[in-house]
C-alpha cells in the first residue's frame, strides 16, 4: 500500500480503475425504494470505506493521508472524509489520467488495487449491522473537520465511485429511463411482444414488494442490487431484521437479539430455516426461490414473501400442481 | 399549551398575542403559522368565546364576512385573522380553502373546528426528501384522521389536494361515499393505495369533475387483483372536467376508457398513462375534441404480431389538427420519434410542453420547439443537449419554467447538457422564473450569466449531479456562481445548490438571499459556519432541507431562535449528535424533533443521521413508528 504514495503518477491511474470495476457496486441508486435501508446504508457506508484520498505532490503531510493509505484495513478508524468537497482541479487530473491508462506500471497497480479489494471482500460480508459496523457507520457520519487553509488550496482527490442514497435527487421512476429506452430501441428492430413485455417489467425498475410473515409493514427490495439468490437472502434479512426485532420481546439484551433475530433468516432458500422465501410471478403462481436460473426469476418475478417454514408445504403443493397443469395444456 | 388557558368561556383580552414566543417573531412570518392560517389568537376554537357578540358587532361582522370572503390569498387571509377578534372570525367562517402545509403541525379537529365552513382541504404531509428515499415508507402522514374527523364535521366538503401522504384503498371509498358534494381529488406523490380504491372512488363519487393522480406510487397489485376502475365510472353523462392517471401503471380497459370519455361532454383535461396507445389516443382525441390539456401516453404503436401499427402518420396528425383548444401537452412515455411531427398543428398553441420522458435527439426536438412561439412551460430530457437548448432559447421567449431532467441519472454519467447550454437558455429566455437543471458540466461564468440576463428567476435549482464538482473550466468552487443569482436575483425564494461549494456561498445566500424561502443543500459547506450564516440571515426562511453536508451542534443550536418561524427542518447524513438535537428540544418545546434511523437500535446511538424538526401546536405524534424518536 506505501507503494502508491511514491508513484505520484500511477496513483491517479489507480483510482481510474474503480469506476470501471463494478465488483462492489452492489447496489444502485436508491437501495430499493424506501423499504430497504439497510442495503442501502451497508452501500454507503461501504462506499465511504472504500474511498481512496490522495494528494497533489507536495502535499504527503497532510493528516488524512494515513487514514487514507489504510482504507483496506478497517481495523483502524479512518475518520473518511467523504463528505469533503475536493478542490482544485482534481476533475482535471481525472481526464488527464483517463487519457493515458496505458503505463508500464498499471501491472503493478493492479495487484495492488486487487489487494485492497480483496481485503474490502473480506470485509464485506453481509452480517448485518453488527455493532463494529455500527461503530463504523457512526465515523463515517461523521466528517473530519473543514479544511482550515481555505477552499482553493485544498487539493484532496477524491473518488466516488459508489452510488449514495437518493442522489441524484430524481424520483425513481424517471430513473429507469436509461435501460428501459435500449429495451425500446430493441423491440423496434425485431418487433417483438416479448420484449416489449420484459421492457415495461424493465420499466418499473427492479423494486419488487417484499412481505414478511406476522409483519404487517411491507416493503420493497431492490432486485438490480442483487445478483444472486445469496445476494437476495441477505437483502431479505437486511431488510426485515429490524422489524422482527422491533416485535420480539424487548427485555432480550440487544446482542442476543440480534442473534437470535439472524437465526430466523438462515436457510430461507432452502427451505431448512424458519423462514422461506417464496415469489410470485407474472402468471399469479406461488413459487419457491432458488427453483429457477437466476435470469428467469428476474424476468418472472412480480412480488416476494417471507413465509413461516411450517406454512410452506401447504403451499408448495399448490404452486407445483398449478405449475404441471398448465404445462400439460 | 398556553392558549388553552383560557378556558372555555372566558374572553380573554390577550387571546390574540402572538401564539409564538416573543423571540421568534423576528421573521415576520407570523401570519405563516402552522396551519398556513392564522397563527395569532391561539389555535382552538375553544378557546374564543361562542357567546355572541353585541348586536353592532354583529352587524360589523355580516359585512366583514360579505368583503372577507373574495379574499382569496392564504398569506393575505392570514393577515386579516390577526387584526382582532371580530376579524379573525369573520375570516375564519369565510376561508373556503384550508391549507395545512405540514399534516402534522396541527391537528384535524384544531383545524377543522377553526374554519368550519372550509370546503376545499390541502394536505401536505412528508418532507420533499422522501421522493429520494431517504425517509422509511412507514414514517406516516396518514390521510385517515383527518378524514375520519370531516366525515363528521364538514360534510360538505367539495375539493381535496395531498401532496406526500399516505392514503388507502378504504380511504378512497370513505372519501367517495361520505361527501354528496365532492368533486375534486387531486393526489401528487402519495401512497399507500391502488386501482381497488380508486375502482371504489369512482364508483361512489357521483359527481365527480376532476380525478388527478400526479406521480404516485400505487400498491403494486398481482394481475389478477388489479380493479378495472374505469369502468366504474357512473354509465351517465359524467360531469367529469379532468381525469389523469398517467401514474397507474397498469394496463386500462381502452373500450371503457373510450366510452367514458365519449359521455364526458365537460373533459378538457386527459392525460393516459403508458398503456395506451397511439392508435388508442387518436380515438381519444376525436371523442373529445375540446381537451385543453393532454398528456398523451406511450406515444408509440401498438406492437402487433407481424409488425403492422395500427395506425398512420396522417391520421394523426389530423386528430391533432382537429384539437385547435389544447394548450397542454405531456406523457410521450415511449415516443416513437417519426410520429412526434403528428403534433405541429397544436405547436403554436401550446403553452406547456412535457417531453421529459420522451428520449430524443436535438434534431428531433428542433422542428416542434422552433413552432412553440407561445411556450411558458418546458420539461425536457437532457438527450436533446446543449444544442436543443439553443433552439429552445431561440424560439421560447416566453419561457417561464424550464426543467432539464437526466437520461442517466448516476454520478459518472456524460451528461449533455452543461454550461452551455444554460448560457443559451439565459439570453433567449429573458423572462425565467423557474429553472431545474441537472448536469455534469457547469461554470460560474455561466450561472452568472443566468443570473444577470434572468433577473425574475424565483426559482433556481441546480443539480451538477457528480458530487463536489468544481467549476470545470477554472477548478474553482461554484461559490461565485450561486452567489451571483442571490446577488442578483432579487425575486428568488427558491434555491438548490450543488457542486464543490464552501462556506463561502452559504455567507452570499445570507447576506443577499433574503427572500429565499425554500433551500436545498446536498454535499456542500465545510463547517457550522454554513449553517449559522443561513440560520442567522435568512429571515424568510421556511424549509430547509440539508444532506450529507459537515455541519454540526453549533451549526443546529445557532437556528434556535428562528425555527418557530419555520416549516420544518431536515438534516441527514450530517454531523448532529444526540446532544444537541435534545438542547434543541428542551428549549423548543412547541417545536417536534424527531429523529429518525434505520433501526429501532439505532436511535441509541449519540450519531443522529436523520433529523426532522417542525413546529407543531400538538407535540409529539402518537403515530410514530419505532424507527423515530420525538426528544
Amino acid at each position: 500500500m506505501e507503494d502508491l504514495t511514491s508513484r505520484e503518477d500511477a496513483c491517479p491511474q489507480l483510482l481510474d480503475l474503480i469506476p470501471n470495476e463494478r465488483y462492489w457496486l452492489m447496489v444502485q441508486d436508491a437501495g430499493g425504494g424506501r423499504g430497504s435501508r439497510g442495503i442501502g446504508r451497508l452501500d454507503a457506508s461501504e462506499e465511504k470505506k472504500l474511498e481512496l484520498r490522495l494528494g497533489l505532490p507536495g502535499e504527503v503531510e497532510e493528516e488524512r493521508k494515513p487514514s487514507v493509505l489504510s482504507l483496506g484495513f478497517f481495523s483502524k478508524t479512518p475518520k473518511t472524509t467523504s463528505i469533503n468537497p475536493c478542490h482544485g482541479a482534481k476533475r482535471g487530473v481525472f481526464e488527464e489520467v483517463e487519457s493515458n491508462s496505458e503505463g508500464s506500471q498499471q501491472q503493478q497497480e493492479e495487484g495492488g488495487f486487487f489487494q485492497l479489494q480483496s481485503r474490502a471482500v473480506s470485509e464485506k460480508k453481509w452480517s448485518l449491522k453488527t455493532y463494529q459496523q455500527q461503530s463504523l457507520e457512526r465515523e463515517e457520519a461523521h466528517v473530519a473537520p473543514g479544511n482550515p487553509t481555505g477552499p482553493s488550496t485544498n487539493s484532496q482527490t477524491r473518488t466516488t465511485s459508489l452510488p449514495v442514497v437518493g442522489w441524484p435527487p430524481i424520483r425513481s421512476f424517471r430513473k429507469n429511463l436509461a435501460s428501459s429506452s435500449v429495451k425500446q430501441s430493441v423491440e423496434h428492430e425485431n418487433g417483438n411482444i416479448e420484449a416489449k413485455a420484459k421492457a415495461e417489467n424493465n420499466n418499473k425498475g427492479w423494486l419488487v414488494k417484499i412481505n414478511m410473515d406476522g409483519i404487517p409493514i411491507g416493503r420493497k427490495v431492490d432486485l438490480k442490487a442483487c445478483d444472486s439468490y445469496e445476494k437476495l437472502s441477505l437483502a431479505v434479512q437486511d431488510l426485515f431484521l429490524g422489524l422482527l426485532e422491533a416485535q420480539k420481546d424487548t427485555c432480550a439484551s440487544a446482542p442476543r437479539k440480534d442473534e437470535e433475530a439472524k437465526q430466523a433468516f438462515t436457510g430461507l432458500l432452502d427451505g431448512s430455516g424458519e423462514y422461506t422465501l417464496v415469489y410470485e410471478d407474472n402468471e399469479g403462481d406461488r413459487m419457491l426461490v432458488g427453483d429457477v436460473p437466476w435470469e428467469m426469476f428476474l424476468s418472472t418475478v412480480k412480488r416476494l414473501r417471507v413465509l413461516k417454514s411450517s406454512d410452506l408445504s401447504a403451499l408448495r403443493l399448490g404452486a407445483v400442481c398449478r405449475k404441471r397443469a398448465a404445462t400439460d395444456c | 399549551m398556553t392558549e388553552e388557558d383560557g378556558g372555555d368561556g372566558e374572553e380573554n383580552k390577550d387571546v390574540e398575542a402572538r401564539w409564538w414566543p416573543p423571540e421568534a417573531a423576528d421573521g415576520g412570518r407570523l401570519g405563516e403559522g402552522p396551519s398556513g392560517s392564522g397563527a395569532g389568537g391561539g389555535g382552538g376554537g375553544g378557546v374564543l368565546a361562542d357567546a355572541p357578540p353585541p348586536f353592532s358587532d354583529q352587524v360589523l361582522e355580516n359585512v366583514l364576512e360579505n368583503v372577507l370572503q373574495f379574499l382569496g390569498c392564504r398569506r393575505d387571509r392570514n393577515a386579516a385573522s390577526l387584526v382582532c377578534r371580530s376579524w379573525y372570525r369573520a375570516e375564519a367562517l369565510t376561508r373556503s380553502e384550508l391549507f395545512v402545509g405540514n399534516c402534522y403541525a396541527v391537528s384535524p379537529a384544531r383545524a377543522l373546528g377553526r374554519f368550519r365552513r372550509a370546503r376545499a382541504l390541502v394536505l401536505k404531509g412528508r418532507p420533499r426528501f422522501a421522493d429520494f428515499n431517504l425517509i422509511p415508507i412507514d414514517w406516516g402522514a396518514l390521510f385517515s384522521p383527518w378524514l375520519t374527523a370531516m366525515v363528521v364535521t364538514h360534510p360538505w366538503l367539495e375539493r381535496v389536494c395531498l401532496k406526500r401522504m399516505t392514503v388507502s384503498d378504504d380511504d378512497l371509498a370513505l372519501l367517495a361515499r361520505s361527501f354528496p358534494s365532492f368533486r375534486d381529488l387531486t393526489l401528487i406523490c402519495c401512497d399507500g393505495f391502488g386501482t381497488p380504491g380508486l375502482a371504489a372512488f369512482a364508483e361512489h363519487c357521483r359527481n365527480l369533475r376532476v380525478l388527478d393522480l400526479i406521480e404516485n406510487d400505487l400498491e403494486d397489485e398481482v394481475d389478477e387483483d388489479v380493479a378495472d376502475w374505469i369502468s366504474r365510472f357512473p354509465e351517465t353523462i359524467t360531469c367529469l372536467e379532468s381525469l389523469s392517471f398517467e401514474c397507474v401503471d397498469f394496463p386500462v380497459n381502452f373500450a371503457a376508457l373510450e366510452a367514458l370519455v365519449a359521455r364526458s361532454p365537460s373533459l378538457r383535461r386527459l392525460r393516459v398513462n403508458q398503456h395506451v396507445s397511439l392508435g388508442q389516443l387518436r380515438r381519444l382525441i376525436a371523442r373529445a375534441p375540446h381537451l385543453t390539456h393532454l398528456g398523451t401516453g406511450s406515444f408509440r404503436l401498438e406492437l402487433v404480431p407481424g409488425g403492422a401499427g395500427d395506425l398512420n402518420a396522417a391520421d394523426l396528425e389530423a386528430a391533432f389538427l382537429a384539437s385547435n383548444s389544447l394548450i397542454c401537452l405531456s406523457g410521450f412515455r415511449e415516443i416513437a420519434p417519426e410520429y412526434l411531427p403528428a403534433i405541429y398543428p397544436v405547436c403554436v398553441n401550446l403553452v406547456s410542453l412535457n417531453l421529459s420522458y420522451a428520449v430524443i435527439t436535438a434534431e428531433q426536438l428542433r422542428p416542434v420547439i422552433l413552432q412553440c412561439h407561445n411556450l411558458q412551460t418546458f420539461w425536457v430530457l437532457d438527450t436533446v443537449g446543449d444544442e436543443g437548448l439553443r433552439a429552445v432559447a431561440k424560439t421560447c421567449k416566453n419561457l417561464h419554467e424550464l426543467r432539464v431532467f437526466p437520461f442517466d441519472a448516476t454520478e459518472e454519467s456524460e451528461g449533455s447538457v452543461s454550461d452551455i447550454g444554460l448560457v443559451a437558455i439565459s439570453g433567449g429566455c429573458r423572462k425565467l422564473h423557474s429553472i431545474l437543471y441537472f448536469c455534469q458540466r457547469m461554470t460560474n461564468a455561466a450561472v452568472l450569466t443566468m443570473s444577470k440576463n434572468c433577473q425574475d428567476l424565483v426559482v433556481f435549482r441546480l443539480c451538477i449531479m457528480g458530487r463536489h464538482r468544481p467549476d470545470h473550466v477554472t477548478g474553482e468552487s461554484m461559490d461565485e456562481g450561486f452567489g451571483a443569482i442571490v446577488m442578483n436575483c432579487k425575486k428568488l425564494t427558491r434555491l438548490a445548490v450543488s457542486g464543490l461549494l464552501t462556506d463561502k456561498v452559504f455567507e452570499y445566500i445570507a447576506n443577499y438571499g433574503k427572500s429565499v424561502r425554500t433551500l436545498s443543500v446536498a454535499f456542500a459547506g465545510n463547517s457550522d459556519l454554513s449553517l449559522k450564516y443561513v440560520l442567522e440571515g435568512c429571515h424568510n426562511l421556511q424549509k430547509l432541507e440539508i444532506r450529507d453536508s459537515p455541519f454540526g451542534d453549533a451549526g443546529l443550536l445557532s437556528g434556535i431562535h428562528h425555527y418557530y418561524n419555520m416549516r420544518f427542518l431536515w438534516m441527514s447524513s450530517c454531523k448532529l449528535s444526540l446532544g444537541g438535537c435534545n438542547e434543541v428540544a428542551r428549549r423548543l418545546p412547541h417545536l417536534v424533533v424527531e429523529v429518525i434511523g434505520n433501526f429501532p437500535n439505532e436511535l441509541d446511538s449519540d450519531t443522529v443521521h436523520k433529523l426532522y424538526l417542525y413546529r407543531s401546536l400538538e407535540g409529539p405524534r402518537d403515530d410514530a413508528p419505532p424507527y423515530v424518536r420525538t426528544l
